[in-house]
Formats: structure tokens, sequence, C-alpha cells
């Protein structure tokens, strides 16, 4: 039996798929945040606010009304969507002719608003949501106990990302978008109704972090603060990445998850500031990101 | 696309002309901050006043990056907190005098403001605001993992306020609130110099046009490099002026938040003008003080303010008085 | 010249107004505690509505003693905390601070408290430190320490049979303490360390981590982490099917809010030491009721209690020395043996250290619980003696 750096290879297997599974979280999010970057040009800070909202609607089906985790993985995304486009409808557009900054600061003050009332109404020590009966227990694969849902929340991310990448490269609601992000006042002039448009990918962008919520609901306690770092993660996830393309905030997402999750193995101390060496590296070398284009 | 630094500008309030009677108000305007200073203490808590000044400097700093520099930083407790902890660490286990601490405090940041500008300042705009927040994280987990020198999560606590030069005692409130007030004084009339100098209309030149400034023949990374780390300094000053006030430095004054609540301060107060951060400060402090028992409430105010002045206040409290006697505050 | 005035109006104010009241005492307590953050479950509110219990059950209107109770967020931030505390003593008259949650912050109000003589019962923190080598003559620590936490989960566990364990252990200061204190309890006890990871904090996946605990083949996982890091941790130990394959969970800090936040579902089987329990015995229960009715159906957790019988102690203090001065009222509370329904009989040692017996419990299964917040069996009671670390040992400079 061989040895790697003292971990045995079975081990280490195991740990790569969990580092995937954390890969899927940020993947998700860093997409939902490069769709919305690319049209509006803002950074929304609130995104983690609504990962955590998408995961307090979920709880709230189950427990107010009764619906499921299936329901609620339809339903978060819908209702916090829906508050999204009300957010860009009510609020974004009036700044969207300023500096860019000023939506920064915006989403910001946003995310203290619906953090600060979450904590109101719910504490902060998290609340309780099951695992779906449907995915409960797991598979022994030799090397690891693989839980069902972990495994599940693979595919699904997967699904989800690829299925992203998939209507904005390959369909003419793509190619719509992609259009207005290059040259918007061109593409209105072609009839297309961009402000339309920026609100749907706003709405859209905001569904897939609370699609992200209901996924962690099962494994993450249910909590106002679950999205106010990992935010922050993210954001350095996507500095790495850099804001070019879709398929780049992905690949991304995946690999800095698992890159993540071996530091746990190796040297578990610095499991939480490996994402940011790694990006202070990437910035010496390529200061617009892995993926991003030159300014 | 109006530039978040220069609203002043759009709002008809040129800034870069300072002629005599608005330079005769700013000396107005200095005096009256430096008479407020000398009965403040007389009638409001020592201990509140000095924090105030303390964050006022703080935002003062950030302010001098933003508004001068046109770069937004979200990652300013960075030096704010590392020089809190150099600071309360010197003071209390090498014995040093707190001007000393406080001087070691502010070069560390210097330092620190050096590294992490030479990395930020490669990109602009949101970039730049999110590699500060990220640099300024590493900081915090790096202020978590070393208890030794930072305390962990308890902080160092029981900071010794010392003595003056080694002859005055600070352990009064009193005799402790003449020297924050007089490095608060310091370091306004410091940002007031650099801002005035040809060094600060360079900078102006290359935050509102950056290629023409270029094409002039400066150095425009070399003038942003120099304003950041002047910024991370004197947030510095602020932070190792802290941590005296309060013997105390701790992960708060690392954490993303502190670097949140430094850029409310000065939109509150009024983004790019010289002394809209003071009455950010003010009124964000004594919020802060007078709504603790608010709980999670202080959060959502704090947001809505957000809110509220990126939405219909975008020029702040001096902001709005500078346009209402049109002249630059 | 106006302020003058002010103090010379206010002074004779006090003149001529002391002589009527020269029997009323009245006595300014201030909570100062989490109501927003992590903590804001086990003190918060709920820490106020203790507190005003106190006053009413010790009738202190009747008595002659006047109180007056206030509180404030300190947002888990040492500044914060020390801010509020110092502006209470120096301006608003607050003559004892209680609760203050969170090691950081009760360190440096126990501080402040001591620079300006006032008095300091603490029942949130977990540092044993505050009685130990950072004691002082102002401050009381009431309701638990790591020391007895270590002592009741680690020691009890490994009488039990779990006697090998692996840490999972938040890489910060706190952390490092549960780890070592539970450390020493272990080996002293008989059992055996495997191994510990340290992990980032605050986190949020365990996964990694519970892995290489389960491959140490460890009898006990010890969680040597608090708050969202404890409950992530049991949470996602449930997923991977650890307690079902044979490893128990020990979690070195846990309070009945976090179990509440779980789920039995989740939280089955772990073991955990309390001070206090509300469906312990009759007093406790009735007590207890009577609290949740003000607390909006939440039962206590032993914080919250902790706060009501350290201010019902300071009360009877008060009342026996008819004083208000901090040596007298330190000295009275150190020397009279406490007594409350609560935590029944104790007394307080010369360094703070309040003596009571610690509880160690099991979470029930959730077919075993019968109802809204039934959720521990108790497994041993640890007598106060072995709970709480020696006097000698703890370093404590009032001990000479």
């Amino acid at each position: 039996m061989f040895e790697l750096l003292g971990i045995p290879p079975q081990a280490l297997f195991g740990q790569v798929l969990l580092g995937l599974i954390n890969g899927s979280f940020y993947a998700i999010l860093s997409l939902g945040l490069a769709v919305i970057f690319g049209l509006l040009n803002i950074i929304n800070f609130t995104h983690g606010a609504q990962y955590m909202m998408g995961a307090f609607v979920a709880w709230m089906a189950l427990n107010y009304l009764g619906l499921n985790y299936w329901v609620a993985l339809l339903l978060a995304p819908i209702v916090v969507g829906a508050i999204g486009v009300l957010i860009e409808r009510l609020l974004l557009k009036r700044i969207a002719h300023l500096d860019h900054l000023y939506g920064l600061l915006l989403t910001f003050g946003l995310a203290l608003i619906i953090q600060g009332l979450f904590r109101n109404y719910y504490g902060s020590s998290g609340l309780p949501y099951g695992i779906p009966p449907q995915l409960s227990g797991g598979q022994n694969l030799g090397f690891m106990f693989l839980p069902n849902y972990r495994a599940w929340v693979i595919v699904a991310s997967l699904t989800v990302c690829i299925g992203t990448w998939f209507l904005i490269e390959k369909t003419k609601l793509g190619a719509y978008l992609r259009a207005a992000t290059e040259n918007p006042t061109l593409t209105q002039a072609f009839g297309i109704n961009v402000p339309l448009l920026v609100t749907l990918t706003y709405g859209f962008g905001v569904a897939l972090a609370a699609f992200a919520g209901v996924l962690a609901a099962p494994i993450y306690s249910v909590n106002p603060n679950m999205g106010g770092d990992l935010i922050i993660v993210v954001f350095a996830v996507v500095v790495i990445g850099g804001m070019g393309s879709i398929m780049g905030a992905i690949v991304t997402g995946f690999s800095l998850g698992l890159i993540e999750g071996l530091t746990k193995v190796f040297y578990p101390e610095g499991a939480a500031t490996v994402i940011f060496v790694i990006m202070v590296l990437v910035l010496l070398v390529k200061p617009a990101g892995l993926f991003g284009r030159p300014a | 696309m109006t530039d978040l630094a220069t609203t002043e500008a759009a709002s008809g309030v040129a800034l870069a002309e300072t002629d005599d009677s608005t330079a005769k108000l700013h000396r107005n305007l200095f005096i009256a901050i430096a008479a407020l200073l000398v009965v403040a203490p007389f009638v409001a808590y020592p201990v509140f006043v000095m924090k105030v000044l303390c964050f006022a400097l703080f935002a003062l700093a950030f302010n001098l990056l933003l508004g001068y520099g046109g770069l937004l930083s979200f990652g300013h407790a960075a030096y704010f907190g590392m020089a809190s902890y150099v600071c309360a660490y010197t003071a209390k286990n090498w014995g040093l005098t707190p001007e000393l601490a406080i001087l070691l405090g502010t070069a560390v940041a210097a330092v620190l403001g050096t590294v992490f500008g030479a990395l930020a300042i490669r990109r602009q705009g949101i970039y730049f605001a999110m590699i500060t927040l990220a640099l300024a994280q590493m900081v915090f987990f790096f202020s978590l993992q070393t208890p030794r020198f930072t305390g962990g999560e308890d902080g160092i606590q029981a900071v010794p306020r010392g003595k003056f030069l080694g002859l005055i005692s600070l352990e009064d409130d009193r005799a402790l609130y003449w020297l924050v007030a007089a490095i608060f004084l310091g370091g306004v009339l410091m940002i007031y110099r650099i801002i005035h100098s040809p060094f600060g209309q360079v900078c102006k030149a290359i935050r509102d046009n950056e290629p023409r400034a270029i094409s002039l023949g400066y150095r425009a990374n070399q003038y942003k490099l120099m304003v950041f780390v002047l910024s991370a300094t004197l947030a510095g000053l602020a932070g190792a002026t802290k941590a005296i006030v309060f013997q105390l430095a701790s992960l708060t004054d690392v954490y993303w938040t502190m670097s949140g609540e430094v850029v409310l301060m000065t939109l509150v107060g009024g983004l790019g003008t010289v002394f809209g951060p003071i009455a950010g400060a003010v009124v964000i402090v004594a919020m802060q003080n007078y709504l603790a028992s608010l709980g999670s409430w202080v959060l959502v105010v704090q947001g809505g303010i957000f809110v509220l002045c990126v939405l219909l206040f975008r020029e702040g409290i001096v902001g709005l008085v500078a346009k209402w006697i049109k002249k630059p505050l | 010249m106006k302020l003058k005035t002010f103090l010379a109006t206010s002074a004779l104010a006090v003149l001529l107004a002391s002589p009527a009241f020269a029997q009323q005492i009245s006595v300014k307590a201030g909570v100062l505690n989490d109501r927003s953050g992590l903590y804001a479950d086990l003190a918060g509110e709920g820490s106020v509505v203790a507190a005003r219990m106190a006053v009413e059950d010790f009738k202190a209107a009747e008595k002659g003693i006047k109180v007056e109770i206030v509180s404030a967020d300190h947002q888990n931030k040492p500044d914060v905390g020390s801010t509020i505390a110092r502006q209470w003593y120096d301006q608003d008259g607050v003559d004892l601070i209680l609760d203050v949650p969170t090691s950081s912050v009760a360190l440096a109000v126990s501080q402040i408290t001591k620079e300006k003589n006032k008095i300091n019962i603490n029942s949130g923190a977990g540092s044993s430190d505050l009685t130990g080598k950072a004691c002082n003559a102002n401050t009381i620590h009431w309701t638990y320490d790591t020391y007895a936490l270590a002592q009741g989960t680690g020691g009890a566990m490994v009488k039990a049979g779990g006697d090998s364990w692996f840490f999972l252990t938040a890489d910060y200061a706190f952390g490092h303490a549960l780890e070592r204190d539970a450390t020493a309890t272990i080996t002293k006890a008989g059992g055996k360390v495997l191994g510990s990871v340290k992990t980032p904090f605050p986190g949020t996946d365990f996964s990694s981590f519970l892995l290489q605990a389960q491959a140490s083949k460890a009898k006990v996982i010890g969680l040597a982490n608090a708050g969202s890091d404890t409950t992530n941790a049991i949470k996602q130990a449930g997923e991977f099917g650890i307690v079902a394959g044979g490893q128990k969970l020990a979690g070195l800090l846990v309070f009945i809010s976090d179990v509440h936040a779980l789920g039995l579902q989740a939280a089955q089987g772990l073991v955990l030491t309390e001070s206090f329990y509300w469906d312990r015995d009759d007093q406790t229960r009735a007590w207890s009721q009577r609290f949740a009715k003000l607390n909006g159906g939440k039962m206590p957790t032993m914080v919250q209690a902790g706060v009501y019988a350290g201010l019902l102690h300071y009360l009877k203090a008060v009342e026996a020395t008819k004083s208000k001065d901090t040596a007298t009222l330190m000295a009275k509370m150190k020397e009279m043996p406490t007594d409350d329904p609560l935590f029944g009989k104790g007394s307080i040692r010369p360094n703070g250290r309040k003596m009571h017996d610690m509880y160690l419990y099991e979470v029930k299964k959730p077919s075993e619980s019968k109802g809204p917040w039934d959720y521990y069996k108790q497994i041993s009671v640890l007598p106060a003696e072995q709970a709480f670390q020696p006097l000698a040992e703890t370093g404590c400079s009032l001990i000479k």
C-alpha cells in the first residue's frame, strides 16, 4: 500500500471529492456574481444575504407551509429572484447611471438590512433543517462514506452551472444578453428591451444564490450570518477567475474548492487563508485574473 | 458617467480652485474645530469624544484615498487594526511610552500599506475594492491565528496608557484627551496640506483623467501608491491612538465590518470633502452609542443609512452644506 | 459658570433629598450581553428577563431597595463592551454589570470593573482565566467555565468507556483552551487523545475534518468549538453517519439553545455538561415555566439562570449590609452561602468562583422526547469540588 505525502490515496480521494462539493457552492455563487456583473457592472454585495434568504425560504416553506425540500428548491429561487427583481427595479435602476461603486455601496447596505432583520426575527443560533428523506443515508465507496446528499449537491450544481453556460453561450436569449453586455445602446436600437433584460438578469443571478442557499440548508446551519463571510471568499474566487467568462467562473469555483479541500488535509491551519494567498499570487502574475480580459 | 469621488464637482462646486475667501473660510473652520476640541471634554464624556476623534481621523484617512486618489478601499480595517495591535503590543510587552508605541504602530501600517498598495493598485474600481477587502481578510485571519502576538479573540487587553514622554501620566481621561486631540488636529492639518499641495493636485488630475495625466508625463501608479500609503499610514495613526484610548486592541479592528463602517462614515459626511468624514464619524459613532441597546436594529439602521445615502443623499452632510453655501468644504 | 451652578444645585438637591430617603438604597444593574449575534439566544433579552425576575422574586421594593435594570448590546466586541462598561460606571451610575458572555469582552469588562471599583457578576463567559490568572477582587464568575465543562464532559466520558479521543478544535485561543483543558482531564482519567485537527474559524464545512476523525477510529470525537461551528459539525457528523458508526460526539461548549437550533434528529446522542437544566426538579421547572412565558416560549439557558441567581445573591448582600460599598458587598457575598431555586446551595470562593454541581447530560432521541424543550437525560452529577479547578492551581493572585 503506497502513501502519498503520508496520506493513504483512498483518504486523499475522499478529500478531493469533498473539496469539489464545497467548490460547487463557490461555483454557483461566483457564477451568479459573474452574470450580474456582466450586464449591470455592479458587484452584488447582497449576494451572501440572498444565499441566506434562499436557505430561509426553504425553512419557512417547510415550517409555515409544509412544503418539502424539492418544492423549496424551485420555490426559493423564484421568491428570492422576485425580491431581486424588485430591488433592481426600485433601487439599483436609480443609480445605474452613476459610478458602479455606488452599486457596491448600495448592495452592501441592503445586505446589512437583510441580515439585521433576519437576526431580529430568527436569532443567530440557526434553525434546524433536515436532509430530505429521499437523499438520506449514503454509499460506502470503499475509500469513503459518501452521503447521498453530498453526491446530489455535486450533480445539482454541475447541472445548474452547465445549464447556465448553455443558456448564455448557446441560446438566442444568451446572445441578446451578450450583445447587451458589449453595447447596450446598440442592442436597444435593435429593438431589444435592454432594461427588462437587465432586471431579469439580476433576478436570475439572485435566484442562483438562493438555489445555492437551499442546497446548503440541510448541511450547513440555517442562520442569518451564513452568507456574510462566505461572500468575501467568493469575492476572492471572482478576483482569481476574473470576470471574463461564464465558464471561467465555474472552473475557478470548483478548482478553488478542491485546493481548499486539500489544504484542509495537509495544512488545516491554512485552509481559511489559502484562497486569499492564491489571489495575491494570481494578481502578481495576471492582474486581470485567470480568465479575465485585461481592462 | 459620474465618478464616485467627484459628486461635488458634478453638483456645481469646483474643488480644485481654492480662492481667498474659501481659504479664509477653511481657516475659520479649523479655528472653530480647535475651539470645539478645547470645550468638548468639559461638556461631553471625554472617552466618547476620543472615540469620535479616532474614528474621524480614520475616516479622513480613508477619504484621502477615495476623494483624492479615486480609489474605494474596502479593506482599510487592516491598517487601522494592525497599527492598533502593534501599538498595544509594544506598549504592554515592551513597555514603550505611548507616543513611541503609537509611532511604531503607525510605521507598521505604512509598511503594510506599501505592500498591499503595490498589489491592489494593479486594478481599479470594483476590482480594487474586492482586492483590498480580500487582503484585509487575510490580515484578519493572521490576527486570529497568532494569539501570541494578538491575543487571539481576547485581543490585547489592559494596555497601559503609560506616561507621555515618560513624564506625564495619561491615566486620567482628561490628560489623555489633550494628546488625542493634538494627534487628531495634527492629522487633519496634514491631510489638508497634502490635498492642497502640488502632489495633491496631481493626484486629483490622475483621479479625473488618468490617461491624460500619464500623457503629461506623470507616473500615475507611483502617485496612486503614494496616496495609498499615506492613507494607510494615517489610518494606522488612528488605530494606534485608539488602542491607547481604550487600552485594547481586538479583532473587531481588523474585521471587514470595520472597513464597511469607515466607508459609511465618509459617505454620510460627504465623499471627497475635507470636513465631511469628521461630521460622518460624529453621526455614526453617536448613533452606535445611543442605539446600543437596540441590538440588531443598529445593523438595520446602518444599512438603511447606507441605502438612503446612496439613493438620495450622495453629497453627504457636508457636501450638502457646501452646495448650499457654494464653496468647497 | 453654568456648569458650576448646575453642579451646585444638583448637589444641594441631593443633600436635601437624602434624609427623606435615608432608608432607601437604590441599585442600578446593567445587563451587558450579546443581543444580536451568535450568543443572543443563550443570553440576550432572556438575561434581562431573568434579572427582572430576580428583582421581583426578591421583593426588592418592599425591602426598601430600589432596583433599576439597564441593558445594552456588546455585539461580542471587546471594544464596544468596554466603552459601554466605562460609560455605565462613569456616567450612568451603574453599580454592577451582569452576564457578559464572550470571554474577550468578559475579560475587558472585568478589568474595567476593577479599575472603577464596581462589581461584575459574570454568567455568560467561559474563560476560566476570569477566576484564574486574570482574577480580581471585583469579579464573580457564576455559571460555568471551560475547566468545569472539560471536567464534566471529558472525565465522565472516559469513565463511561470513551477512553480514546479525537478533537475538532476551532483554530483560535478559546478552542485551543478547551482542547487543552479537556486533554488534561482525559489523560488524568486514563484515556488517551489520538489526535486533533485545527479547523478554520469560523467554519462552515467540517466534512473533511470529520473524515479525518472517523479515520482515527477514536471512540469519542470532542468538539472544542462553539456556536455555529459546533452546530455545523454536529449536523454534518450525522450526515456522514459518524454517530451511527459507533463513535460518540462530545460537545465541550454546547447550550440548550444550540440543541434547540439543531433539532433532536441531528443532536441526539450528544454528550454535554451544563450547570442548569430547566427540567431538573420542581423548583427549576416552576421558575422556568414563568420565565418562558415572559421570553416568547423559550426555556432559560444556564447563562440566563446564572444572571437571575447572581443578581439575587447581590441583592441579599445589599439587604444584609445596607450598604453599596464595593468591598463590603464583595466580602459579604463571598462570606454568605448562596441559595437559590436554580442552582441550590453553594458558595463563592475567594477568587470569585461560584461553586455548584455540574451535570452531565445526553441529548435524547426524538422518540424519547415528550414535547418541546424536553431535550436532556441526566447521566451523572459532578460535585462542585471536582468540577471546578482546585484553588491552588488557578494561579489567581488573590490566593496567597
